[in-house]
């Protein structure tokens, strides 16, 4: 809840640029709630009207588990690694990465 | 036997992190849960006071929400009560199912429903002011 409002900002901000694709790496988050998951699906609606790719990278069990307890892994592209969610944009040969704490990449 | 913890924090967000702490060392005197299940009760309680919050800031109070937390050899239970006015869960907004696009306009409603699925019981109560949850996790 604490670093959610900051997350939907940074998105915000992201998104404004109608970038190809988004990509969260959740990878050194230790805790997301229900707030966390609106600001995924949020992010997930705004690139879809603007028909960009959102991926999610996420390797850890538990917060698999939170995205499968949801059914949000039905709506969400899931990828393991980095490396295969930023593949995995069309027409993306390059990324740039944020320093954003929550691991946001675009 | 038994051990209670009792807390009541002001109802700000910035407390929830503190009240997560607070279960994580009730457990480590009296460690009963395995770890993947002490995480389930840490996302369900801050969840719980979240929505406790929540009701205190739509009413403007400053009243504390009260934690209780209780340890017992075979299970722990978790009791957040507010004075928030109190709600009705059964009058929660449905989200429609994942496969409609429409899915991606709801991006709220989804704490009651990680409370129900990561604890083994979950009750929601109205009280004279407001709602009391209570959360168990069995060993």
């Amino acid at each position: 809840m604490a670093t959610a409002p900051r997350l939907r900002q940074h998105v915000l901000t992201v998104t404004s640029r109608n970038p190809e694709g988004l990509v969260l790496d959740l990878d050194r988050v230790d805790f997301i709630d229900s707030t966390g998951l609106g600001v995924m699906v949020g992010a997930a609606k705004r690139m879809r009207m603007i028909e960009g790719a959102f991926r999610i990278v996420c390797s850890q069990k538990h917060l698999n588990e939170l995205f499968r307890i949801t059914r949000l892994d039905e709506v969400f592209d899931l990828y393991e690694t980095l490396e295969e969610a930023l593949a995995s944009v069309p027409g993306v040969d390059g990324a740039t990465r944020s320093d954003n704490p929550e691991g946001a990449a675009q | 036997m038994s051990e209670d913890f009792e807390i009541e924090i002001p109802p700000t967000f910035e407390h929830l992190a503190m009240v997560r702490s607070v279960l994580s060392s009730a457990l480590e005197a009296e460690p009963i849960l395995k770890e993947e299940r002490l995480q389930d009760l840490r996302l369900a309680l801050s969840e719980a006071t979240t929505n406790a919050i929540e009701a205190h800031n739509r009413l403007g109070t400053t009243a504390p929400v009260g934690i209780r937390i209780t340890v017992a050899d075979s299970k722990v239970t978790v009791r957040v009560s507010d004075q928030g006015g109190g709600f009705d869960p059964s009058k929660l907004k449905k989200h429609p199912p994942v496969t409609d696009p429409e899915r991606l306009e709801y991006e709220r409603g989804l704490g009651v429903t990680l409370m129900r699925r990561l604890t083994d019981d979950c009750s929601i109560t109205p009280t004279k002011t407001g709602t009391t949850v209570t959360l168990v996790v069995h060993r």
